[in-house]
Parts: C-alpha cells; sequence; structure tokens
C-alpha cells in the first residue's frame, strides 16, 4: 500500500512529489513516457520567477525532476489504464501492475486542441504541427501559418519567424487574448502578418501542406493562403480519458473541478496543474497546485479535515 | 551519450535500407524537448531488442538528406524499416508499450 500516487510527471506532479517526499509520504509518481508535459514543447519560459533570463522548458522540468529525486521521490514508468476510486479505497491499475494507495494526485495535464477540419488529420506529419520548437527549423525560408490567438500562439509564431520566410497568424477575432507584451512584440515584426476575423475550414495538399482556406467570419468570404506549414495553438483539451466515467465533477470543457485545497469530488484524491478547471494553465500556476495537493493529501492521510 | 548506433545521411543506405535485420530509426534534434522524453525510451527499446531490430537515431540537424528524402516535417519522428522499405511511420512522443506493439510487428 503506498501513501500516496501521483499520475503524470508534468511539473504539477514533480512539484507535488517534491513536497511528498520532504513530507516522508511513501510516494509513486507514475508517468506513461517520461517526465516533461507539456513544458517540454516550449523553447524559452520567461514568465517562471526566480528566472531572469528565462531557460527551456526542458531545463526547467529537468531541474524539478532532479530536485524532487534529491529527497527521494521515486518516478516509475509505467501507463496507468483504469482507476477504481471510492471514498473507501483507491486502486490504480498500471500496464504492469494493480496498486493501492491511500490518497491519489492527479496531474495528467491536458494537449493540444485540434482543429477538426478536412485535412488536418491527413497532413499530421506532413506540414500540420502543433509544437513549433520541434518542427519550425523544417520550415527555413518557407511561409507558415499559425492558427490561434492566446499566448501560446503569439509566442509561436514569433519563435517561427527565426525560420520561416513569412508568418500568417490567423485568429477568428479582431484583436488578440495574448498577453499585451506579447502583442506589442508580434505587432513589432515586419515578417508577420495578422489575419484578423478568419478561421481555418480545410488544410489542402496530399503529400504536405499546400495551403490552409480560410473564412472570414464577418464576410464569408472564402480565401487560400499558400503556405508550407500550419502551426495550431487553439487551446486545449483535458487528458481525462482515465477519469471521465468516475464521479468526478468537470467543467464544460471536461476539466476537473476541485475545491480550494485541490480535492475532487471523491474524498482523498486531488487534482492539480493543467487538468483542474481553472483560468490560467502556465508552470507557475501549476506548481502551486501541486504543493497545495500534496500538503492536503498528507492531511488527508493522516485523517485530518481537508 | 549513450552507445546506440547513430546514423548519418552518408551511412544510411548501407546500415538502414541494406540492413538485414528490420529496422527502427529515431529522428531527433538536441532543439526538440519532446525528443528528449522518447530519446531514452528508444535507448531502452535498442538494449531490449537487441539481435532482432536495429534501433538507430539520426540527428536531423548535422543530416538535413535522409529527413527530406522521407518527408520528415515534425520530430519526434520514428520510421520502422522492414527489408530496406518503410514499414511504418509513428510521430510524436507515444508510450513504451505502444512503440512495442509497433516493434513487435516487425518480428
Amino acid at each position: 500500500m503506498e501513501d500516496l500516487i501521483i499520475i503524470g510527471a508534468g511539473p504539477a506532479g514533480l512539484t507535488a512529489g517534491l513536497y511528498a517526499s520532504r513530507a516522508r509520504l511513501k510516494t509513486v509518481l507514475l508517468e506513461k513516457l517520461a517526465p516533461g508535459g507539456q513544458i517540454l514543447t516550449t523553447d524559452w519560459v520567461e514568465n517562471y520567477p526566480g528566472f531572469p533570463e528565462g531557460l527551456s522548458g526542458y531545463e526547467l522540468v529537468d531541474r524539478m525532476k532532479r530536485q524532487a529525486e534529491n529527497f527521494g521521490l521515486k518516478i516509475e514508468g509505467k501507463e496507468v489504464v483504469r482507476l477504481e476510486l471510492t471514498p473507501e479505497k483507491k486502486v490504480v491499475v498500471t500496464n504492469k501492475e494493480t496498486m493501492e494507495t491511500k490518497a491519489l494526485i492527479l496531474t495528467t495535464g491536458a494537449s493540444p486542441r485540434k482543429l477538426g477540419i478536412e485535412g488536418e488529420g491527413l497532413l499530421t506529419g506532413k506540414g500540420v504541427s502543433y509544437c513549433a520548437t520541434c518542427d519550425g527549423p523544417f520550415y527555413r525560408d518557407q511561409q507558415v501559418a499559425v492558427i490561434g490567438g492566446g499566448d501560446t500562439a503569439v509566442e509561436e509564431a514569433i519563435f517561427l519567424t527565426k525560420f520561416a520566410s513569412r508568418v500568417y497568424l490567423v485568429h477568428r477575432r479582431d484583436e488578440l487574448r495574448a498577453t499585451k507584451l506579447l502583442q506589442e512584440r508580434i505587432k513589432a515584426i515586419e515578417k508577420v502578418n495578422l489575419v484578423w476575423d478568419s478561421v481555418p475550414v480545410r488544410i489542402v495538399g496530399q503529400a504536405g501542406v499546400e495551403g490552409i482556406e480560410l473564412k472570414n467570419v464577418k464576410t464569408d468570404e472564402i480565401s487560400t493562403l499558400p503556405v508550407e506549414g500550419v502551426f495550431v495553438f487553439v487551446g486545449y483539451d483535458p487528458s481525462n480519458a482515465l477519469l471521465i466515467d468516475l464521479p468526478f465533477q468537470f467543467d464544460d470543457f471536461g476539466f476537473v473541478k476541485t475545491d480550494g485545497n485541490m480535492q475532487t469530488a471523491i474524498p482523498g484524491v486531488f487534482a492539480a496543474g493543467d487538468i483542474r478547471s481553472k483560468i490560467l494553465r502556465q508552470v507557475s500556476t501549476a506548481v502551486g497546485d501541486g504543493a497545495l495537493a500534496a500538503f492536503a493529501a498528507e492531511r488527508y492521510i493522516e485523517g485530518h479535515q481537508v | 551519450m549513450s552507445d546506440i548506433l547513430q546514423v548519418t545521411d552518408a551511412d544510411f543506405e548501407e546500415e538502414i535500407i541494406k540492413s538485414e535485420l528490420p529496422v527502427m530509426v529515431d529522428f531527433w534534434a538536441e532543439w526538440c524537448g519532446p525528443c528528449k522524453i522518447v530519446g531514452p525510451t528508444v535507448e531502452e527499446l535498442a538494449k531490449e531488442y537487441e539481435g532482432k531490430v536495429k534501433i538507430a537515431k539520426m540527428d536531423v540537424d548535422s543530416n538535413r538528406e535522409t529527413p527530406t528524402k522521407f518527408g520528415i516535417r515534425n520530430i519526434p519522428t520514428l520510421i520502422l524499416f522492414k527489408d530496406g522499405e518503410v514499414f511504418q511511420t509513428i510521430v510524436g512522443a507515444h508510450p513504451k508499450s505502444h512503440l512495442e506493439e509497433e516493434l513487435n510487428k516487425l518480428l
């Protein structure tokens, strides 16, 4: 029997693991890939406090992993296939074994939302991408489109100007949602064209992306941008496949609702980081969630009111 | 760096296309965060499948020709080859169990 199982080794899970290890809880952190999570796709993190020059997403999360392991956190490469959760008993079934735990922290995260339009599936890997850091360098001196208007879309569009000859930022409204500082930056870059009031309707091409068809939402006019890459940053979907049939409370988008101490509708089960219903998904909010969840889990295990 | 086979544009034909064993090649680059979570898994698989599947890595930053030839525009990408032909292409980071399933189809 474990005291605590944490599922998912991104910043929230690693921070929960750090706090739980220091609390001397018998803790296992399960991760189906390797530690990291979404932040690995970020080239440069410049809004995580304490690193005034910024650092790469990989380095930040690698530091978190090493810090947690320094206090004895055990990270195991196992994929969770099923959860059996009642207030009395918490069972985690992995691809290798069945484990029982006193408390559970869900840090399963989120993944990039797809556009859901024609050509997207066919051309993923052939010009449609959800990771500019990974794939940007393949587009040297080519034209690309970035879809979205939030922080990620704007940051990644700026990153892509290092390689692409032209970057079209396509947004469904006539103003960006991104942080003001990022808006100022992108508007100052000559290589960027802002395409307002437009939504993608089809990605064109067979062996590779040849263009993207856009619809102007105000005029209904259809136009085609001749691009060789389409980068999609239109938000995130919760990684909730394991959770969906269990008696959690979800928000309209499928993220897990918790109280202020990260406890879900199931006593002793906590959620932290991107999987949790909240208005800001950042490394800085994930680590705060993770610390709180671990502390609340400790109180739960000791029989206190959370 | 581990002792896993690193292939280049120059020896790709010899090492991969002409290989008698089936092959899996991990196309990666230093700049790519998600490649860093695939890398350790590929290295483990290289040990587990030794003698059954040849497993290699190619740095797409210093080798431009081969990735272009295979139309690679996203990394990490894993390509499985059998008898010199592309058998399966796997784009993105996937759990080890999924990669094992795909590798077993080569055997």
